[in-house]
């Protein structure tokens, strides 16, 4: 079987200008990542993954190379293009929740909800992630853990194609974690959604079908697990 | 349950709540802007609208003229002149009173009305009792003001002097005339309705009462359709010459009009002034405030763009939570602005007396008002949001690189030492973002500058007194004669005891004219070496005083349209009532009053009569007032007893007091403004250093060095913008009295210590609440909940 492509990068870089320094995230990427699949990058803080992924999810450009999306090129698109992708294909979890605090759990779901196209309903997705009960709580009445399940429930709720989550389980605790990443864990089994997890925590490697590992800038080695482990057999 | 509300729009509701304080305080700058603009606004449209109305309705006359004494049959002729519409022939008179209970003298005008019926033009408005009857001799209406200052009713009795006969005249009404808006006494700039006042008789009975049966002294007359004035006074002067015609005048030059136009004009011009000006400074003030607000969102926005929401969806969010506020404001203000609109035109109806307010809602006003409002917050969201959307969203969701700070000057001179940590990491803040210093010490001290401007005008107005009857008069009484006295009454006025000085002072009442324009005033003679009474002029120098000619103000030469080296007619009004030519020798400025002046020989030599006083200012001992008072009152020959205080008092009561209301407002809204942009710019540097302040707690900082870092950086931007506001408050004032000035007052650019004092205080005294607001809420800063949910 030859699994349908979604991301295609060739020579992908990006070069950060802060100021005083530059910075050169991406030194070259050349990658392929496919439909269904759960693939974490792995790789230590500052080696790219973070910019890899913005720039696959339409939050940040590239300097140079080439991004395809399902074989439209996205460092082609302008900001309207990157945004009518973002808002119908690409789901984000991000490491600090990034909830709108002023809204609850249902009404940050329905912030996403609201402008797809085939959405499941916010309790649907809150209920996918193990939140049915804590619908009308406010970001600050929840936990990290539900936080983040909450962020997960509103990336997967438009039922996009692709869900980037960067570092979801940074900010928490082990067992918590684990919640999370099994939230996660169902959403890609369930609604086949090709997932990438950010990580710098080697262990998580271990649910994922591949696992691609960043360093200063590029891909040192892609590794493809015989066997995937479930993440609640995961610990850290 | 169907959630009809977008979870965006209660995101926006909820954001509102969460920043109630901040919008309240934007909301009260934006009513103050809108309130001032619609109220000051509204009300002179009002007054405009209601003086026209009333011309309209009480048909107020186009032109007038006066003839020593033309038979009545000649109205047939009148009437065909080209150009002339209406035309009704009157008696008018001058006349002394005699108001029981009130020891002055009091001097008036006579008109005579038709027995029984509204006369055709200068109609009258009824307000209390009721015409005079036909048969019935004696009856008087008297003017609304006059009958208000002594309490006369109808059913009281007034004495007048009428040709030199005393009559008992029986009051039947009050009334107001269009032609009497402004009562003024010829030679006054402000009313004195206790001392002048117009009353209406019966036509008959004034006839007989000034042997004018068949007769009449005064006409006037409505313009047909598309006639030109100049025309018709032209035909007319020449008609009414054969019988002493002074020269027909137009609408434009009848004293009250010309003076409420006058000061209609002055009104316009404030109020199209300053609460621009107000509205301006507000709708820059929100535009600054709401910049930096949305700013704070930068990370929201930068998640719901991660989330496909496009640019303009974006600006649209953040456009509809202004516009609550923008909207809450503008409508509050307008409510409020009709409403001090209607307050303020109850007040101006006092002072006018016109029989209505014709108070309507100008839609365009309050369009205007909220329009740029609206405008203002609109295009501080699109500011805002446009930066926000320009970087990518994963670099706005990224914590923002450490800002690049660097030494300041100071530390590069190697002052640090100086300086502690803390004082430098303030000094540090305001030279890294010297933009955003600058606009909040422009915003600041714009609302110090509008304090000014809404409280100078009390230094003005002081000034105008100390030197109208400080330095120019001195003296602490005013005794005016029944008739021009000899010297030898000074002599005894001298020698009363507690009488310091008495300086003599002549007044001729005459009627000055220059072509067909005339004035009724008086010419005051001025002694060689005046002592208490100095002639003194806008720069505070002297007036020369020639021994032939007179020195006339320049408004009153404005008035006559008159030049030095020019002849002026003079009728005196006295005596022998010679008319003689007089050169105008020169002009002088003054702040208020339309005068002229003369060497007081001269003045005598005018009337033929010789070396003669009409009273004299004395200087006394304070605490002997009372009883010189007395004496005074009981000699015949005294008509009147001034004292100086009354008089300011006078000054005070009028112009001033209307002016000062008005101030009033504009101060206390000025203040509201204040307090708003300095509570919003403590509140903003809070949310935006909040991570950093709780920061420097957990590693150990005291609250109060917290509070420091915060508000010392306010309280230096505060003390910068207090001396900005002052220099910007003085040039916009300056700028406002010169765009007042008006032929009647000239208003000097006066402004005291104390007024910049009080507009630093309150300015001061909101930064200083501000403070404390945000110093409670630092004091309550969760210090793990700000570190933690962001980054």
């Amino acid at each position: 079987m030859n699994p349908e492509i979604v991301f295609q990068t060739r020579g992908l870089t990006k070069v950060y200008d802060m100021g005083e320094v530059q910075v050169h995230a991406l030194r070259g990427i050349d990658l392929e990542l496919y439909a269904g699949e759960l693939v974490v990058l792995l790789g230590a803080s500052g080696s790219g993954k973070s910019t890899l992924v913005n720039i696959l999810g339409g939050l940040d450009t590239a300097t140079d190379g080439e991004v395809f999306y399902r074989g439209r090129e996205l460092t082609r698109a302008d900001d309207r293009e990157l945004t009518e992708y973002r808002r119908h294909h690409v789901g984000f979890v991000f490491q600090f929740y990034n909830l709108i605090p002023s809204l609850t759990a249902r009404e940050n779901v329905a912030i996403v909800t609201e402008i797809a196209r085939n959405p499941m309903t916010p309790e649907e997705a809150l209920e996918l992630v193990g939140l049915g009960d804590r619908k009308d709580s406010f970001p600050a009445q929840l936990s990290g853990g539900q936080q983040q399940r909450v962020a997960i429930a509103r990336a997967i709720a438009k039922q996009p194609s692709v869900l980037l989550c960067d570092e979801p389980t940074g900010a928490l605790d082990s067992k918590t974690g684990v919640i999370v990443l099994e939230a996660l864990e169902r959403v890609n089994r369930e609604l086949k959604t090709t997932t990438v997890i950010i990580t710098h925590n080697a262990v998580q490697a271990d649910m994922a079908e591949r696992i691609i590992y960043l360093s200063d800038g590029l891909v040192t080695r892609i590794r493809r697990n015989a066997e995937k482990k479930a993440a609640r057999d995961l610990s850290w | 349950m169907v959630n009809m509300m977008k979870a965006l729009d209660r995101k926006m509701l909820r954001d509102l709540w969460g920043m109630r304080g901040q919008a309240v305080a934007i909301v009260f700058v934006i009513l103050s802007g809108v309130a001032t603009y619609v109220s000051m606004t509204s009300v002179m449209d009002a007054l405009q609208r209601s003086l026209d109305m009333y011309y309209t309705d009480y048909r107020f006359a186009d032109g007038f003229a006066t003839v020593r004494r033309a038979p009545d049959q000649l109205i047939g002729r009148i009437r065909e002149v080209p150009g002339v519409g209406l035309a009704e022939t009157r008696v008018v008179s001058g006349v002394n009173l005699e108001v029981p209970g009130f020891d002055e003298p009091v001097s008036g005008s006579i008109v005579s009305i038709p027995e029984g019926r509204q006369p055709t033009l200068n109609r009258l408005f009824i307000r209390e009792g009721r015409l005079v009857q036909p048969g019935r001799e004696g009856e008087v209406v008297l003017n609304e003001p006059f009958a208000e200052a002594h309490d006369l009713h109808p059913g009281d009795r007034i004495v007048a002097i009428l040709n030199g006969r005393y009559r008992d005249l029986r009051v039947v009404g009050v009334a107001l005339s269009p032609e009497f808006i402004m009562q003024l006494e010829p030679g006054s700039v402000f009313p004195d309705p206790q001392r002048y006042g117009v009353m209406w008789m019966g036509r008959t009975a004034l006839e007989a009462a000034y042997d004018m049966d068949g007769a009449f002294n005064d006409l006037v007359f409505t313009l047909a359709p598309g006639a030109d004035e100049d025309d018709v006074i032209d035909r007319l002067d020449m008609l009414l010459r054969p019988y002493g015609g002074h020269g027909a005048y137009g609408r434009s030059d009848q004293p009250s009009h010309f003076f409420i136009t006058e000061e209609f004009r002055q009104l316009e011009r404030t109020s199209s002034i300053l609460p621009v000006i107000f509205l301006a400074v507000a709708a820059f003030l929100l535009n600054i405030v709401i910049t930096r607000l949305i700013s704070l969102q930068r990370e929201q926005i930068a998640v719901l763009k991660a989330f496909g929401y496009t640019n303009t969806d974006i600006g649209i969010h953040y456009a509809k939570l202004v516009m609550v506020i923008a909207v809450a404001g503008a409508a509050a203000g307008a409510v409020l602005g009709l409403w001090m609109g209607r307050g303020l035109g109850r007040i101006y109806l006092q002072y006018y007396r016109f029989p209505y307010l014709e108070y309507t809602l100008n839609p365009g006003v309050v369009f205007t008002a909220t329009a740029l409002t609206i405008g203002a917050s609109l295009a501080g969201v699109l500011q805002a949001v446009r930066r926000a959307v320009m970087l990518p969203p994963a670099e706005a969701m990224r914590p923002a690189p450490p800002a690049s700070y660097r030494a300041t000057i100071v530390e590069r001179l190697g002052l640090q030492r100086y300086f502690d940590q803390p004082t430098r990491m303030i000094m540090r803040e305001l030279e890294r973002r010297p933009v955003k210093a600058l606009l909040t010490v422009l915003g600041i001290s714009s609302s110090c500058a509008i304090l000014i401007m809404g409280l100078f005008f009390g230094d003005s107005f002081d000034y105008v007194i100390h030197v109208q009857y400080g330095l120019a008069q001195r003296e602490s009484l005013t005794v005016t004669f029944t008739e021009p006295t000899s010297t030898a009454a000074i002599c005894e006025l001298r020698g009363l005891p507690g009488v310091l000085y008495a300086e003599p002072f002549r007044t001729v009442p005459v009627k000055l004219r220059h072509g067909h324009r005339s004035y009724q005033t008086g010419i005051e003679g001025i002694p060689d070496d005046p002592y208490l009474r100095s002639l003194i002029d806008i720069d505070l120098e002297p007036v020369e005083i020639p021994p032939e000619g007179l020195v006339l103000t320049d408004r009153l030469a404005g008035i006559l349209d008159v030049r030095p080296g020019e002849d002026v007619v003079v009728e005196v009004q006295e005596g022998s009532r010679y008319t003689r030519s007089v050169p105008v020798a020169g002009l002088t400025s003054q702040f208020i009053g339309i005068a002229a002046y003369m060497d007081m020989q001269a003045a005598n030599r005018l009337t033929g009569i010789g070396m003669a006083f009409s009273g004299a200012f004395l200087m006394i001992d304070k605490n002997r007032e009372r009883e010189i008072t007395r004496t005074l009152s009981e000699r015949p020959r005294v008509a009147g007893i001034v004292s100086q205080e009354r008089a300011i008092e006078a000054f005070r009561e009028t112009t001033a007091q209307t002016m000062l209301t008005y101030t009033f407002i504009l101060s206390l809204f000025a203040g509201v403004i204040a307090f708003g942009v300095v509570y919003n710019s403590a509140r903003i540097s809070l949310s935006e250093r909040d991570r950093e302040l709780a920061s420097l707690r957990v590693l150990g900082f005291t609250r109060g060095e917290v509070a420091y870092i915060l508000l010392g950086e306010l309280a230096v931007l505060v003390l910068l913008s207090i001396p900005l506001g002052f220099v910007l408050g003085s040039g916009a004032s300056a700028a406002l009295v010169r765009a007042l000035q008006t032929d009647l007052y000239q208003l000097p650019f006066v402004l005291g210590r104390s007024t910049l004092g009080l507009a630093g205080l309150i300015v001061l005294a909101s930064a200083v609440a501000s403070a404390l607001i945000v110093k409670w809420r630092l004091n309550r800063l969760d210090l793990v909940g700000v570190l933690k949910t962001r980054e």
